[in-house]
């Protein structure tokens, strides 16, 4: 069973859209895992029936018993984060300042103080509308994107794909370059590097991309919106060739990705034949490398 | 010898679990008993942080010889893992533990 | 004084797009301090050039062990809720990408052999151009939290720039704590958006941030005439302002692309630019009374 991950570094790539169109490609043999929990779009695109959900639940915040509490002061002199103020005349934890570290509830001299597991998201398992499955999740806001949920996410899209016997987990992958992605690379056969030919694209990719090489993952790369800037696209391109990274298809900027999108339809049920026809090769070539 | 399996079942056609810090279980077998047993380590998944050290914590205290994965342990479980001295072999991802233990007899894995 | 942080639920939407104009733009009449807190991928650098006047490494505290007195107790390991200290048979091992700093390992030690040591997590640079000035902090890669270096950096704009009047923060995308981190302390969130689904979905996420953190915030659309209206239909209906328009031009798009900025070459991005400066005009005057 192999996983295809889909990065970008800097989001408005259009990533989600391109995992999205592969996911209409792969139709049933793939399963879908979207691990971009901090900002989840591809149900957007997809069609899921949010058939099963479940609570997620990942660390823990301080609560103090104000029944209990003396008011000695002493977990508000520990908290290295400034989380528990004096309101209106109480000891009281912030949720969104605390971190979830214990201190305070370890040191308290009456056990005023207990450690609260959260709820930060749900996730789902869906029926999309390529008759496939796909898992998903949100986040709730202000929560420790840990790359928990993401492994959650990753782990339940692979367990459903043994059972179903299916090949491919096509992972919608997280931004950035910290936790989360991390998570999301772990355990993948190959990568897929969204870009496009811009100041900020090329510097993102070379970012995260460092990350990918310091798992020695084999990965690939579409330029998107190719044709905005052809002296930074040829640079993108060269880089791809010193880097030995497969250079998969170059689409050019085309507002039916916006259009498609507007409609709730990805780019493989959209007018566009060119850009049908790059991605079919795209996802042919990336069946093929692995 | 002693020889640790990471594994998503517990016996000898269990599938090996290619990734360390999060395996679902460990499966041990004692070369010299001839004895087939487990760990649990599903535990892990509710583990936001720190599940490399964790898990490599657990491993350590069966004092094994050999540890066979698929991937390899991540950096920050690779760096408990070093301090005991213990033979790791990968490329066992897409095997059985039966047939990962009889890959590392051929000497087909790779060492880590 | 006016600290504004930009903000966006979905990346890609224009966020630094928008600050580095905006800082630009004001900093022709006044002194501007904009500061990049997108610690992962921080982008602002690459449209604003001023000479590097400081530059210095920012580190997180983590514990070091040392082994003279320790007795192998385990209370480190114990305590430590992010599971960054493991036991073995005769070490404590430290993990500091796990580390949260929360020192309780360390002073609960019964022997106090796990000193809190600096760890660097990234670098802060420091950079003026005329009245702009400008600071961005990078995490280095292999560090797992923004945190840390996106609070370091506010305290450090606070002290160095305390008599500066206009505060911008190009903030991280999403919802999570690093966005939580930049945008608590500030006057006012302008929240950068795009008119489609994916920028509709998201900016509800952002909305929802923003009220629980009670914050005053606005909108500014941006590549305004793609997709539908179900943006504009929204704010109207949660009587959240739209300060600005940005048209969708692919002109807008090429300059971009290019690492400059927007203001002088295209017409119809400065008129709204206009609009945003003159809310903030307004608003500061309304501050100072």
């Amino acid at each position: 069973m192999k996983e295809i991950v889909v990065i970008s570094g800097k989001g408005g790539t259009g990533k989600t859209s391109l995992t999205a169109s592969f996911a209409v490609l792969g139709a049933r043999d793939v399963i879908v895992a979207d691990c971009d929990v901090d900002a989840a779009d591809m149900h957007l695109l997809l069609e899921p029936d949010f058939k099963i959900a479940e609570n997620f639940y990942s660390g823990v915040i301080a609560k103090i018993d104000q029944d209990i509490c003396t008011k000695c002061g002493k977990c508000t002199d520990v908290c290295r984060f400034d989380a528990i103020p004096i309101v209106d005349s109480n000891y009281v934890v912030q949720p969104l300042d605390c971190e979830g570290c214990g201190y305070c509830a370890r040191i308290c001299p009456v056990d005023a103080i207990k450690m609260e597991l959260q709820n930060v998201g749900d996730w789902y398992i869906s029926t999309i509308k390529t008759d496939s499955t796909m898992v998903h999740a949100r986040l709730g806001i202000g929560a420790e994107n840990s790359g928990k949920l993401v492994a959650k996410v990753k782990n339940e899209a692979k367990r459903i794909a043994d059972e179903q016997q299916k090949d491919l987990v096509l992972v919608d992958g997280s931004p950035g370059i910290g936790c989360p992605v991390v998570s999301s690379l772990s355990g993948a056969s190959f990568v897929v590097l969204v870009t496009e030919p811009t100041v900020s694209g090329f510097h993102d990719l070379e970012r995260v991309y460092q990350l990918v090489k310091k798992f020695g993952i084999k990965a690939g790369c579409i330029i998107n919106k190719a044709d905005l800037n052809p002296a930074i696209r040829h640079e993108i391109q060269s880089w791809i060739q010193a880097e030995n990274i497969a250079a998969i298809a170059e689409l050019p900027y085309d507002e039916e990705f916006t259009r498609a999108m507007t409609e709730g339809k990805t780019i493989m049920e959209s007018e566009s034949e060119l850009l049908k026809s790059i991605l079919t090769d795209a996802w042919q070539k990336i069946r093929d490398i692995l | 010898m002693k020889i640790v399996f990471t594994a998503k079942a517990t016996d000898w056609d269990a599938p090996i679990d290619p990734r360390f810090g999060r395996t679902e279980y460990f499966v041990i077998y004692d070369e010299e008993r001839e004895e087939l047993f487990s760990v649990d380590n599903r535990a892990i998944a509710d583990v936001a942080h720190g599940a490399g050290p964790q898990t490599a914590q657990k491993l350590f205290e069966l004092k094994p010889d050999v540890l066979i994965t698929g991937n390899g342990p991540g950096g920050n479980a690779a760096r408990v893992l070093a301090q005991g001295n213990i033979k790791i072999y990968v490329g066992a991802g897409d095997m059985t533990v039966k047939e990962a233990y009889e890959a590392f007899e051929k000497y087909e894995l790779k060492e880590f | 004084m006016l600290k504004i942080a930009v903000a966006s639920g979905k990346g890609g939407t224009g966020k630094t797009t928008l600050s580095t104009n905006l800082a630009a733009y004001l900093a022709e009449r006044g002194s501007v301090i904009l500061t990049d807190l997108d610690v992962e991928e921080p982008n602002s650098g690459l449209f604003i050039h001023g000479e590097l006047i400081h530059q210095e490494d920012k580190f997180k505290m983590v514990p070091q062990w040392k082994s003279d007195r320790c007795t192998l107790c385990g209370n480190c390991r114990e305590v430590c809720n992010f599971h960054a200290i493991v036991q073995l048979a005769d070490e404590i091992m430290v993990f500091p990408q796990l580390c949260h700093s929360c020192y309780a390992c360390s002073e609960l030690c019964p022997t106090n052999s796990l000193p809190m040591i600096p760890e660097k997590m990234g670098e802060l640079r420091e950079f003026q151009a005329d009245r702009l000035s400008f600071v961005e902090s990078k995490l280095d890669i292999g560090q797992e939290q923004a945190v840390p270096l996106i609070a370091q950096t506010l305290r450090y704009v606070d002290d160095e720039y305390s008599e500066v009047d206009l505060k911008i923060f190009d903030s991280p995308p999403g919802t999570s704590c690093p966005v939580i981190e930049a945008t608590k302390n500030a006057d006012l969130v302008i929240l950068v958006t795009e008119p489609t689904p994916f920028g509709l979905h998201d900016l509800k996420l952002a909305v929802e941030t923003m009220r629980e953190l009670k914050k005053a915030f606005v909108i500014v659309v941006n590549r305004h005439g793609i997709g539908n209206n179900d943006v504009i239909d929204y704010c109207n209906a949660e009587n959240i302002p739209v300060i600005a328009k940005i048209p969708n031009s692919k002109k807008i798009a090429e300059i971009y692309s290019r690492g400059h900025l927007l203001y002088e070459d295209v017409p119809e991005f400065k008129a709204e630019l206009d609009r945003v400066v003159d809310f903030i005009t307004d608003l500061n005057r309304e501050a100072s009374r």
